[in-house]
């Protein structure tokens, strides 16, 4: 039976070459738009609030064979019920498709063609819409309107070049809410949302490599300005494959540092599963010997004290028992950290047959104390099992558990062939779980509603222009600069490089202090509620022009911002001009020396240290406006014509 | 043009050609930026003559402008074969035969994934292929009369169903099912109400308002809820079968004459106007909201009568219409009129010589309102005496577009104007009724409190 080769905390890159890991990531990047991408309603704006909600049913289209199969009518039959809850604040009648698309949105368009300029794609010259389909209901029309802006990428990484297979503009999907039984329940906000999607080749040989290339790809596109950052404004789905393995993407990770051990735990079933496969291999079971017995165990049932049994048959429900031959040990095999083969199969039954009461399956080889040995026995005997069988125990009405049974079956029989072509979903531990049949390598068919468009050279031109400079290419300028090590990827990634590199070169202020204000007490501010985003380029520049003149202004910057921030009515000049004393000239001086000399300073009985005392009155004055030597002549002077006058 | 080329215009085509490439020619195509691997696709007929059409490997389709094209090597040709795997529709001898009649927009389709065609599903063996369900309700046969869009229907195809129609009654059909694009779909149905009389058994007109490729398509379920209705309701009349809300629940049952299209582009877009709809249906059961319709009958007598008039127009009313418009009507020859006034029924006084004119040359003038809810009443207002007296007929509750195909057909049965005004306004298929219920008119006002409660309560 299958063993874990090695813990996550001591694998090696060596091992997962052994493996023959194969990995690659999708990106997914909200971008900053006021509006959606195929209406007019706003974007990012979310409320668990809702005026109405609306009922559909994602029906199967044609597959590629042109006809149903049992299974997918069964499917089908035991369908999902998918509700809608709509807020008329941020859903029109074309999320839910009552409208056909308006116009792909201009703003979404172009910053596609940026970021996809940025990490040297080829471009399309015209853009097609297509519709790619999902039956999960998460977008109501049952498809996803998404076009491609380029192909054949790639962002440099290691020495090496990471091939990027495509970036995809598309419209984000619903949030779920809840998936129990036959009815799933959507919140729409999100819907509609124009988003990126970057995919890379599977080319990436540990997971540390994915979680490195998927921070660049981070950075680079934050590196714009121009997407959404925030909780659930980046998603990525990886895949994993290993050698003998099956391509298997995990979708919706959440966070980037999550990815090692999910890509470590993802090829850790694959390997289980082979090793698996191999067993069956040894004990002879191949498709023609596969055999099963299947019976309704009902009867047997009504004494069971096992709660969820028990609520079972008290609400009339059905249990079967499925036994399959020769299946012994198999089931309790392990898969991922604390699960075990069986996972695999109540995860199809939870998501094709839609029981979703968990545990909704119970099989031979639980270690839990379940129900009664004697029932046990009685069970075995009906379904005819001998001592190297596996069973399990299924139960929900009618329709349901015929199609859990069916189901059970076929995920049995997968174990076969190995690793099942499936979608699978991150969970918070690390591991993952069945999601859906992968659909068809194609789902992807042309959107009649709207015409193709042209992108022309000099759209593509002008575009060009706004195109900010790779990371990878300010990095090493940065370094070269003296930027602390900490702070290189945040300037870097930033929006706001442009603005540190104009102020560094513009203006004489030091660059410590440059970075510390864009980088460090910007962020400090925002902490602490003030509206930094009403600090443009302009302010910054003239915040380090005055500062050339009046160096002590550094010293003050902090408080100088937050008086601004927190006085919103206020001009940026107004602030400034309080915290730059009035220019003082050479010919004022007389006036300042007469006024700092008071009876206390008189009493000064030796000169030097009289006129140490006094310059430094003096030139807390003078200071950014008149040479400390020349002040000292002009006291000098002054004193002079002091003993004149006596 | 050759088919190997379809869509592509020159300098496309003239960069095909020389590089000895053609439509399903799986390709690198190389430009300036490198080279793009896929399948060279047919290009729209109304799309620029300046891109060549690809479908990418990752099933992306993408556009390249010719000018930047250096080379195309081509791999191999793979021609698309479009036909849909058949299945026979089971035979049951228990269940009821029901006829479905084609005319045109598509009921059901499956995807070509390769290239992302749609190809219609229309026989019997097709149609269970992708809605197995109907097999529940009924035997199925089928026929495809036409294949038009909607806004394409008109008189030939008008007479042709009717008449279709008639043959199958006098056959023994069960019930009938007309597919048909949604556009001009409640003409239709009114036309069909006329021509055909004192059917024995149900006539129902169904189509969708998205299309059958995508999964949240209404297309299935109204074919469902139609197939429903013919083969099992009680009602013999000419009815439009479509969705009552938005959401997936049930169909609405209209009376061929009181429906109506009445937003682009919803599912719920068919409404009953000035009156209450006939029944809803599901998949399930028909649930009759009302008892005053014509009852299923065992026998085939049925009256076909497809007299057509084409020289009929309507004119919508606007402020500071001129009388030119109905000048021109009269010049051109047309026989009747049917007018969309405003408010009760009038239009202003400039326009009165004309319709005088209109009188004068034996022209038959209806007046309907474009409030489409309500009655004509033109005893109110001077001007509405006034025009009578200028020849104008007073069509009651006549939905405009019912009034034009009632116009139609009175006058392709006689010349004579008093004959048309009995056929006018002598109610056949309950295209005027004699009272309109306090709920025939029902358009909630989004926004006030009590209807927003309404739509949160009731859940869609």
């Amino acid at each position: 039976m299958p063993e874990f080769i090695k813990p996550f905390a001591e694998i090696t890159p060596h091992d997962y070459e052994m493996l023959g890991l194969k990995a690659g990531i999708e990106i997914h990047q909200q971008l900053m738009t006021e509006k959606k991408l195929f209406c007019r309603c706003p974007a990012g704006r979310y409320s668990d609030e809702y005026d109405a909600e609306i009922l559909r049913h994602m029906r199967p289209t044609l597959s590629e064979l042109g006809e149903y199969d049992g299974t997918a009518l069964m499917e089908f039959k035991t369908k999902k019920e998918i509700i809608y809850r709509i807020n008329r604040e941020t859903v029109c009648t074309y999320e839910m498709d009552d409208t056909p698309p308006f116009e792909i949105n201009q703003e979404a368009l172009e910053i596609a063609f940026e970021i996809a300029m940025l990490m040297n794609y080829k471009l399309v010259n015209e853009i097609h819409i297509s519709r790619k389909q999902y039956l999960d209901g998460s977008i109501p029309t049952g498809f996803q309107r998404t076009t491609i802006v380029g192909v054949d990428g790639w962002i440099p990484y290691k020495g090496r070049k990471i091939g990027l297979i495509q970036l995809g503009l598309e419209e984000d999907a619903c949030r779920e809410i809840s998936d129990i039984g036959h009815q799933r329940i959507y919140k729409t906000d999100r819907l509609g949302t124009p988003l990126i999607e970057t995919v890379t080749e599977p080319v990436l040989k540990t997971p540390q490599e994915v979680a490195d290339v998927a921070n660049i790809i981070r950075w680079l596109v934050r590196s714009t300005g121009k997407v959404r950052t925030g909780i659930g404004a980046a998603r990525q789905d990886v895949n994993v494959s290993i050698t003998g393995g099956t391509r298997i993407e995990i979708k919706g990770v959440p966070r980037i540092p999550l990815i090692p051990l999910l890509i470590y735990n993802e090829a850790m079933r694959q390997y289980s599963l082979l090793q698996i496969r191999e067993e069956l291999k040894r004990r002879g079971i191949t498709e023609k010997t596969f055999k099963t017995n299947v019976k309704d165990v009902t009867h047997l049932m009504s004494k069971t004290s096992w709660a969820p049994i028990a609520w079972a048959i008290k609400h009339g429900e059905k249990v079967f028992c499925v036994n399959l031959k020769g299946y012994l040990g198999i089931l309790s095999a392990p898969t991922q950290p604390g699960k075990v083969f069986s996972k695999e199969i109540a995860d199809r039954v939870r998501v094709i047959a839609c029981l979703t009461r968990i545990p909704n399956i119970l099989t031979s080889e639980s270690a839990e104390e379940t129900i009664s040995s004697f029932v046990w026995n009685r069970v075995r005997w009906t379904v005819e099992a001998n001592s190297r069988d596996a069973l399990i125990l299924v139960w929900g009405n009618d329709q349901d558990v015929n199609t859990a049974v069916k189901e059970i079956i076929i995920r049995a029989k997968e174990a076969m062939i190995g690793i099942p072509s499936e979608t699978r979903q991150a969970l918070a531990d690390g591991t993952n779980g069945f999601e859906r049949i992968l659909p068809g390598p194609e789902r992807m068919y042309p959107d009649t509603d709207l015409p193709p468009l042209e992108i022309t050279s000099e759209r593509i031109e002008e575009l060009s222009h706004r195109v900010p400079e790779p990371i990878w290419e300010r990095e090493e300028k940065y370094r070269q600069m003296g930027v602390p090590n900490h702070l290189i990827i945040p300037i870097a990634s930033s929006p706001r490089s442009k603005l540190f590199e104009m102020l560094v070169e513009n203006t004489n202020a030091p660059l410590s202090w440059i970075y510390r204000f864009l980088f460090e007490n910007v962020i400090a501010w925002r902490r602490k509620g003030l509206p930094v985003d009403q600090l443009d380029d302009a302010i910054w520049e003239t915040f380090f022009a005055s500062a050339k003149d009046y160096p002590a202004l550094l010293e003050k910057g902090d408080k100088l911002f937050e008086d601004f921030l927190k006085n919103p009515s206020a001009s940026f000049e107004a602030i400034l001009q309080q915290y730059i004393p009035p220019r003082v000239r050479e010919s004022n001086l007389p006036e300042i020396i007469s006024k700092a000399m008071t009876d206390k300073i008189r009493a000064i009985n030796t000169p030097e240290k009289r006129h140490r005392f006094l310059m430094g009155i003096i030139m807390e004055k003078c200071r950014g406006h008149i040479p400390a030597k020349r002040v000292g002549r002009q006291l000098r002077q002054f004193f002079h014509n002091q003993k004149g006058k006596k | 043009m050759s088919d190997n080329y379809k869509g592509y215009r020159d300098p496309a085509l003239r960069v095909l050609k020389d590089n000895h490439v053609q439509v399903w020619s799986d390709v690198e195509l190389v430009t300036k930026q490198g080279g793009f691997k896929g399948i060279i696709l047919p290009r729209s007929e109304t799309a620029d003559a300046r891109h060549i059409v690809m479908k990418l490997r990752n099933g992306y389709n993408i556009g390249i402008a010719v000018d930047t094209v250096e080379t195309i090597k081509e791999f191999s040709r793979k021609e698309a074969h479009y036909k849909i795997p058949e299945k026979d529709f089971p035979y049951d001898p228990k269940k009821p035969k029901v006829k479905l009649l084609g005319t045109g927009g598509t009921i059901a389709s499956r995807l070509d994934y390769r290239t992302g065609a749609v190809i219609p599903a229309f026989s019997p063996g097709e149609l269970y292929g992708s809605v197995p369900e109907l097999a529940d309700y009924c035997n199925l046969e089928t026929q495809k009369l036409y294949g038009v869009f909607s806004e394409n229907m008109g008189p030939e195809q008008w007479i042709g169903t009717a008449q279709a129609i008639g043959e199958e009654i006098r056959k023994g059909i069960h019930g009938i099912v007309i597919g048909h694009g949604t556009d001009v779909m409640h003409h239709t149905s009114a036309i069909l109400s006329f021509m055909v009389q004192n059917s024995p058994v149900p006539i129902v007109m169904v189509g969708s308002q998205r299309s059958s490729d995508r999964p949240s398509s209404d297309a299935a379920l109204n074919l469902i809820h139609a197939v429903n209705t013919a083969a099992k309701s009680d009602i013999a009349e000419v009815m439009v079968c479509m969705f009552g809300p938005t959401s997936d629940q049930y169909g609405l049952l209209h009376r061929g004459t009181r429906v109506r299209k009445m937003h682009s582009s919803y599912r719920s877009t068919f409404r009953t106007i000035s009156d209450i709809p006939l029944a809803m249906v599901d998949r399930d059961k028909i649930t009759p909201l009302r008892h005053d319709y014509k009852h299923r009958r065992n026998d085939r007598d049925v009256t076909i009568n497809t007299a057509f008039e084409e020289k009929v127009s309507i004119v919508y009313y606007y402020p500071n219409m001129q009388p030119d418009i109905i000048d021109s009507l009269i010049d051109n020859g047309y026989r009747g009129i049917v007018i969309a006034g405003t408010g009760l029924g009038h239009v202003n006084k400039p326009v009165y010589p004309a319709l005088q004119r209109a009188r004068d040359k034996g022209i038959a003038v209806y007046m309907t309102v474009q409030t489409l809810w309500g009655y004509v009443q033109m005893y109110v207002y001077e001007t509405g005496r006034e025009m009578m007296q200028l020849g104008v007929v007073p069509a009651a509750n006549l939905l405009p577009e019912v009034a034009y195909v009632k116009l139609c057909w009175a006058l392709g049965q006689t010349d004579d104007l008093d004959k048309v005004k009995e056929i006018m306004l002598t109610p056949i298929a309950g295209e005027i009724t004699e009272r309109e219920p306090y709920n025939g008119y029902l358009i909630y006002q989004g926004g006030i409190p009590e209807v927003e409660e309404f739509l949160r309560g009731i859940k869609r």
